[in-house]
């Protein structure tokens, strides 16, 4: 991307000099030799081979199961760093959820004016089964992940929010569990904060989420899976294996006397929460997608009758889709009555005049999108395109402007990974995960940091050859 | 209490294993058997692939039996869905839906098994790493089983494994002795030649007992004795006796677990009377085949009743 001048690398600050919460790693790091290290690659590789940290790839026989390499450089978060990052996060998720229980009720902000009402009514994302139904505590987003960028030494942006079933967590675990195993001693040195609560926090979380009215002693916790054959199964074997939870697919549930209920070896016995990872429209064939075979038919009313609890609820995608992102500042304003902590990437929204007028004097610096597009198609990339393709798109541009958003391009920041040569600064994303109850708020310090392998490419994404880091938050 | 689909589950990933554990016994019985040219030009794989229930399908693929072939059938061939690596591969997908059953050293351990024979068994195997290959299917299914006893609870899951190793081992062992029952009858002519002496060390190398059965009868061979010691003898771990008791010891613990006595109880305690109250000399009197043959139904029946009972499937 020719941004390599200017970006931010997050353990070098020059040549041979760490930034501060990167030292201890740092001066370990350089009395280590760089074949021991590779060796140690190596052996990280084989351990996630051992205890299965798969994916699946679909519609490939022979190499179906696959592996998101790992880099073991850590990525380091200073105590302070973290805790405004804690804030803001905090903060957006009680929005989220917020602005999910207006939606699908009295919908103030659309009356506010805050929100143009055609963003909402026009959206597949917003789902009208959902309307004045009341979930269990109040929780519509039990789990959140949050997307962040990095452009500076104080430069956080959310680059996106995953309200409706954020994977990755497992490999938060996991690549901490590895990294505990093949360097004991940084974990001696250093004041690392650790991420190994995160399973019991889920499942206290989703219990305290549980119906009031239920027939059992104790909150009965499940995890829907669509089934082995799912490229995230891996990770749902895993959270209900920690948590103790059954894992169940369609075909173990069903609506019994208002209930619904797993069959067991001596019968069916209600669930109160099901955190399902199965998507909104094969939920219930019922109520949604007729055809689907992954959902359970039925259970949509017993879920508007309160008598189960969906994680997350039905209808949350509405919180993350592109079309609001723009807004979420004012979402925030709106319900918490505070300026955001954690600000968006600049968006310009070309419906407005004024943001149109400066997209179209700056396109050569900016990106631009189609607000319902979706991977990178009928997008601009200013700075690499040539003068025809600008000129094209402007008349594009001019003529459906309200179909547009533009973004500046990002300058993100690196972390170095270990390479043949040795360290390569490499563009990363962190991906923090948040648990709500009607109660409480839980953060595990870290998260997931994706990682782009390529030299200069900026695509995280582990289908497109993305790796991940363990994440580490120091202690004080 | 478990899911349904979790006991079902286990129950067919320790059949399973268990299976793939027999098949390269047999398989090293009748290798050895070839090697030393004792079966007088009669052919060996051919009753091998016979008491693996395979012949019909060999014989689809394969024009003759000879030795390459065979043994690449009954170990890797992914059209044969009881060879070796499709069991273990069976059994591994099992184990991969009831993960959250299986402590995590068991979950490790079947699933270094199946990578490990994935990799050995991707290409041909040749008579020079045979005994490897197979030495490695007995160790990695040993270290499952070895990771099944020294970490699971002892509770209705583990029931359900031990439930699925047992009923296969009785009918991997019916079999084999079905399959050979004509050498172990006493009215053949040629009681005593050197073939018989060699089918009935089949017999015993295929359950891995001819050391144990010499050791217990000082080298003294014959039908009544190979009969009685895999029908009878409780104390050989692959005899239908010890199977029997084993299977109504787990349905006993799923009964006090459960606080239910159900039909698979008392099928599997019918089962176990009748072989114990048997002795050799009846069981030979009334005919060794028919006795053999209502045993594989028996079994069949009461893992019919072991799905239902305890709701393996909606």
């Amino acid at each position: 991307m020719g941004h390599t001048d200017t970006q931010f690398d997050e353990m070098l600050a020059g040549l041979d000099q760490a930034r501060p919460p990167y030292e201890g790693y740092y001066n370990w790091f350089c009395g280590e030799d760089l074949k021991g290290l590779r060796r140690k690659s190596a052996e990280a590789e084989a351990f996630f081979r051992r205890i299965g940290i798969t994916f699946n790839v679909y519609g490939q026989e022979e190499a179906d199961e696959r592996l998101i390499p790992f880099d073991i450089v850590p990525r380091i978060i200073a105590a302070r760093e973290w805790a405004k990052l804690e804030r803001g996060i905090e903060q957006r998720v009680r929005a989220i959820n917020a602005f999910l229980h207006d939606i699908y009720h009295r919908q103030e902000i659309l009356r506010a004016g805050r929100i143009p009402e055609h963003l909402i009514a026009g959206n597949d994302a917003f789902l009208p089964q959902m309307i004045g139904v009341n979930p269990p505590g109040g929780v519509y987003t039990h789990i959140v992940g949050v997307d962040l960028v990095r452009t500076g030494e104080d430069e956080f942006f959310v680059l996106e929010d995953n309200a409706r079933t954020p994977s990755g967590v497992s490999y938060m675990l996991e690549n901490r569990e590895t990294m505990v195993q093949m360097f004991p001693e940084l974990f001696t040195k250093l004041k690392v904060r650790p991420v190994s609560a995160y399973p019991q926090l889920l499942r206290r979380s989703l219990s305290d989420s549980a119906p009031q009215n239920s027939p059992n002693d104790k909150p009965v916790v499940a995890v829907l899976t669509p089934g082995i054959h799912n490229s995230a199964y891996f990770e749902h074997a895993f959270l209900a294996d920690r948590m103790g939870a059954e894992l169940v697919e369609a075909h173990d549930l069903r609506v019994e006397n208002g209930r619904v209920a797993m069959r067991t070896t001596r019968g069916y016995k209600p669930i109160d929460v099901l955190y399902r990872r199965v998507d909104d429209d094969y939920l219930d064939p019922l109520t949604f997608n007729p055809e689907s075979v992954l959902g359970v038919p039925g259970i949509m009313d017993v879920y508007r009758a309160g008598n189960i609890t969906l994680a997350n609820a039905p209808g949350t995608g509405i919180a993350d889709d592109k079309a609001l992102y723009s807004y979420m500042p004012d979402i925030i304003e709106f319900y918490t009555g505070e300026k955001a902590i954690l600000p968006n990437v600049p968006t310009w929204r070309c419906s407005e005049p004024d943001a149109l007028a400066y997209v179209l004097e700056h396109l050569s610096e900016l990106v631009v999108k189609e607000v319902h597009g979706s991977g990178g198609y009928g997008m601009l990339v200013g700075p690499v395109a040539s003068k025809k393709e600008i000129a094209a798109f402007e008349k594009k541009l001019r003529a459906k402007p309200a179909n547009y958003i533009a973004q500046p391009t990002l300058s993100l920041s690196t972390v170095p990974i270990l390479t043949k040569a040795g360290l390569a600064p490499r563009h990363v994303d962190l991906r923090p995960f948040v648990l709500v109850s009607p109660n409480r708020i839980d953060m595990t310090p870290g998260g997931l940091t994706r990682v782009a392998l390529k030299k200069g490419s900026l695509v995280v994404n582990s289908s497109q050859g993305g790796g991940t880091k363990d994440t580490w938050v120091l202690g004080d | 209490m478990t899911l349904g689909k979790n006991a079902g589950g286990l129950y067919w990933m320790f059949r399973y294993l268990e299976r793939a554990e027999n098949t390269a016994r047999l398989l090293e019985a009748g290798w050895y058997i070839a090697l030393t040219h004792a079966n007088n030009g009669t052919n060996e794989w051919e009753s091998i692939l016979t008491t693996a229930g395979m012949n019909e399908a060999y014989l689809e693929k394969h024009e003759s039996f000879e030795a390459a072939s065979a043994i690449n059938f009954l170990l890797r061939d992914k059209s044969n869905s009881s060879s070796v690596m499709s069991a273990i591969e069976a059994a591994r997908s099992n184990a991969r839906m009831v993960r959250t059953a299986l402590s995590g050293e068991v979950w490790e351990a079947v699933n270094e098994c199946w990578m490990e024979l994935k990799a050995a068994l991707a290409r041909p195997v040749t008579e020079r790493n045979l005994h490897e290959t197979l030495m490695m299917v007995r160790n990695r299914t040993s270290v499952v089983r070895g990771a099944l006893h020294g970490t699971m609870l002892r509770n209705d899951i583990y029931a359900f494994s031990r439930l699925g190793t047992f009923l296969e081992r009785a009918d991997n062992t019916a079999r084999i002795l079905d399959v050979k029952y004509y050498v172990l009858l006493p009215s053949a002519s040629f009681v005593g030649s050197s073939i018989d002496n060699v089918q009935w060390e089949v017999i015993l190398r295929s359950v891995s007992a001819e050391r144990s059965y010499h050791w217990l009868n000082g080298g003294d061979l014959t039908p009544q004795g190979i009969a009685e010691f895999l029908i009878l003898d409780k104390r050989m771990p692959r005899s239908l006796a010890f199977c029997c008791t084993k299977i109504s010891q787990y349905l006993g613990l799923l009964e006090e677990e459960y606080g239910q006595r159900q039909e698979s109880q008392i099928q599997a305690e019918r089962i176990c009377a009748r072989v114990s109250s048997a002795s050799v000399e009846a069981i030979f009197d009334e005919g060794l085949h028919e006795f053999l043959a209502e045993f594989l139904a028996d079994a069949a029946r009461l893992s019919g009743l072991i799905e239902t009972d305890f709701k393996f499937y909606g």
